[in-house]
């Protein structure tokens, strides 16, 4: 395969990224612009941002990868990383949005009005955004790697240094811009060389497809509940990512909230079409690959193979960018709200040149775990942080905006038990102390009794400490759940 | 501070006086004081609001539990392909369409009801 077209596509996304994020900087002029943007973006920039920022590179290589090993048991994973928002929708979005915070410590403090809870909610929101960034930096490695035979820490250091200066240049502005540009290239990206694709497929007469699990899939001992496992995770811990929840703050109002919500699912689940004809495909063109350790790079070497000559050339190289665009978009989304909950609550002031000492301290840490841990299935490491957002900020949200009964004992007791009983459950998984039977399983998947763990804690706590109801609930539930148009402050009235 | 020692003059003063608005609407100005029965009309919403959210997700967790059983049951994987792979995206974006309707007319209600409009 040619090296040039595919570092030419590589360069020509790096280069557009700080471009567009350099056009975002001429009007990101205050601190609200450069945080949330003055809370001014349109339904339809915020869903295609959202949506670009969340399409990772689980989204853009591992499912592909992972549907030609395993199956189409895998095809749980884009229907569950979809799903996620229909449930942030149903309990989270409006209210999110109406309370006014602006990470999900703020969230947790205006809620709960106690300085300790706050603190433990910062704590797992930067752990859960580090497990998250650790796969989008090996995905870059593994990338230039593959298609140009860079050393594989390259990709991981090229994409930590456009990050950093893509967010610490121009903050939440540039960002939307930079994340709904991406949106589209990535769509492009896997739409064109998809189409191509299927022509080639069709002019080989169409042969048929195997779509039973090969051999190797033995990827679960207990593949039913490794499947309820991954759903509960992916279904409830969308909400709680931290790159997903502070895009919400920059709507206008509750109701925008929502709609930003519905067009988020619309324009994933577009994208989601098209992993699955790589994998289809990937699994007739691309045996070899099925056996190898690098699966993920299937839908990268895919044009090559099936198309070849210039074309197949061109196509990858289009390919490769959009995967370059897959890390790049969320790992600055995440690497941007990591960032946000360092500066307000480790470093000591809020100021904008603080924030980028923190953009700088939030990727090297997972450039350095990227660098260390290696050989893991993106989208399975991705499913990890899931899990611990799922079973701690998923029951501290729909609790917190639902039940008027929560108290902070009880809220850090949910948080510490179940998002650090997962933390704990994937931290033996990863250090491959247990490799086996229903141990294995249960570590591997922890969400299916994790969840449970942190929504008990929460609730059983909070009962017996009644007397720690925060006084300003009452308030709090009106502001989150009255339309914008009704609240006091609106309509200039005495508050 | 010792007893003897005296305190510094101060200038005092109320508070600044403000003419308060009568409120134009009633259930409005309640809402606002926080008082018992506001608090009933934002539970009225809240309800509302829980309902519609609990409804999805009734209807996603019932079809989403059953079909990996399903899935197992069928052994056929052309199907799973299918329903996973297609036919799932439209549907999730048809239940939170209709939410979204359910949630906008839950408050469009309410503001009649806080305003104290007929209701058509």
């Amino acid at each position: 395969m040619s090296q040039s077209y595919t570092v030419t596509a590589v360069a020509v996304v790096v280069v557009a990224t700080i471009l567009v994020g350099g056009f975002g900087l001429r009007i990101s002029r205050t601190t609200s612009d450069f945080y949330v943007a003055s809370r001014t973006v349109r339904p339809g920039l915020n869903a295609a941002a959202i949506s670009g920022e969340y399409l990772s590179a689980a989204s853009f290589l591992g499912i592909a990868g992972l549907l030609l090993l395993h199956g189409p048991d895998m095809l749980w994973y884009p229907v569950g990383y979809t799903a996620g928002y229909l449930v942030l929708l149903v309990f989270v979005a409006a209210p999110l949005r109406r309370s006014g915070a602006y990470t999900l410590p703020d969230f947790a403090e205006g809620r709960l009005e106690s300085r300790p809870a706050r603190r433990v909610v910062s704590a797992l929101v930067v752990g859960a955004g580090w497990l998250y960034l650790v796969p989008q930096l090996q995905g870059a490695g593994l990338t230039l790697e593959i298609l140009t035979g860079a050393p594989n820490w390259f990709g991981a250091v090229l994409v930590a240094v456009v990050v950093v200066v893509a967010v610490a240049a121009g903050g939440m502005r540039s960002i939307t811009f930079v994340q709904a540009f991406q949106y589209w290239l990535k769509l492009t990206a896997l739409l064109v060389p998809a189409i191509f694709l299927l022509l080639a497929w069709q002019g080989d007469g169409r042969p048929a497809i195997d779509f039973d699990p090969t051999e190797l899939s033995s990827r679960a001992d207990h593949p039913l509940y490794a499947t309820y496992g991954l759903i509960i995770a992916t279904f409830l811990g969308t909400m709680g990512l931290p790159h997903v929840v502070v895009r919400f703050y920059t709507s206008p109002n509750g109701r925008a909230a929502r709609r930003t919500t519905l067009g988020v699912l619309v324009l994933i689940g577009g994208f989601y079409l098209l992993p699955p004809v790589y994998g289809a495909l990937g699994r007739l063109y691309a045996p070899a690959q099925a056996l190898g350790k690098d699966a993920d790079a299937a839908v990268l070497l895919l044009p090559d193979l099936v198309i070849g000559g210039t074309a197949g050339d061109l196509l990858g190289a289009l390919v490769a960018g959009g995967a370059f665009a897959a890390f790049l978009s969320t790992a600055s989304g995440l690497t941007m709200a990591v960032a946000g909950v360092l500066t307000q609550d480790v470093l000591p002031s809020r100021g904008v040149r603080h924030f980028r000492l923190a953009t700088l301290l939030a990727i090297l840490v997972p450039l350095g775990g990227s660098l260390v841990v290696s050989g893991m299935p993106v989208a399975d490491a991705v499913a990890m942080a899931f899990a611990v957002s799922a079973s701690s900020f998923c029951p501290l949200l729909v609790l917190g905006i639902w039940w008027r009964r929560l108290t902070p004992p009880g809220a850090i007791a949910g948080l510490l038990l179940g998002g650090g009983s997962a933390l704990v459950a994937i931290g033996i998984t990863v250090s491959g102390a247990v490799r086996s039977g229903w141990p294995h399983a249960l570590l591997a998947w922890p969400a299916v009794w994790s969840v449970p763990v942190g929504f008990l804690a929460m609730i059983l706590v909070s009962l017996a400490t009644r007397s720690r109801i925060p006084p300003g609930t009452k308030a709090a539930m009106t502001r989150f759940h009255l339309p914008e148009a009704l609240m006091p402050r609106a309509r200039g009235g005495p508050r | 501070m010792t007893a003897d020692a005296t305190p510094k003059r101060e200038v005092v003063t109320g508070e600044p006086r403000r003419v308060r608005p009568l409120p134009r609407y009633r259930a409005q100005s309640e809402i606002d004081e926080q008082t018992a029965l506001g608090d009933a009309y934002v539970r009225s919403l809240m309800r509302g609001q829980l309902r519609a959210g609990l409804t999805a997700f009734a209807l996603l967790a019932a079809v989403v539990g059953t079909l990996p059983l399903a899935f197992a049951a069928l052994r056929d994987t052309t199907v799973v392909w299918v329903v996973l792979g297609v036919a799932a995206y439209p549907l999730l974006t048809l239940l939170a369409w209709w939410y979204v309707r359910r949630a906008e007319r839950n408050e469009r209600d309410f503001a009649r009801l806080v305003k104290g409009r007929p209701l058509p």
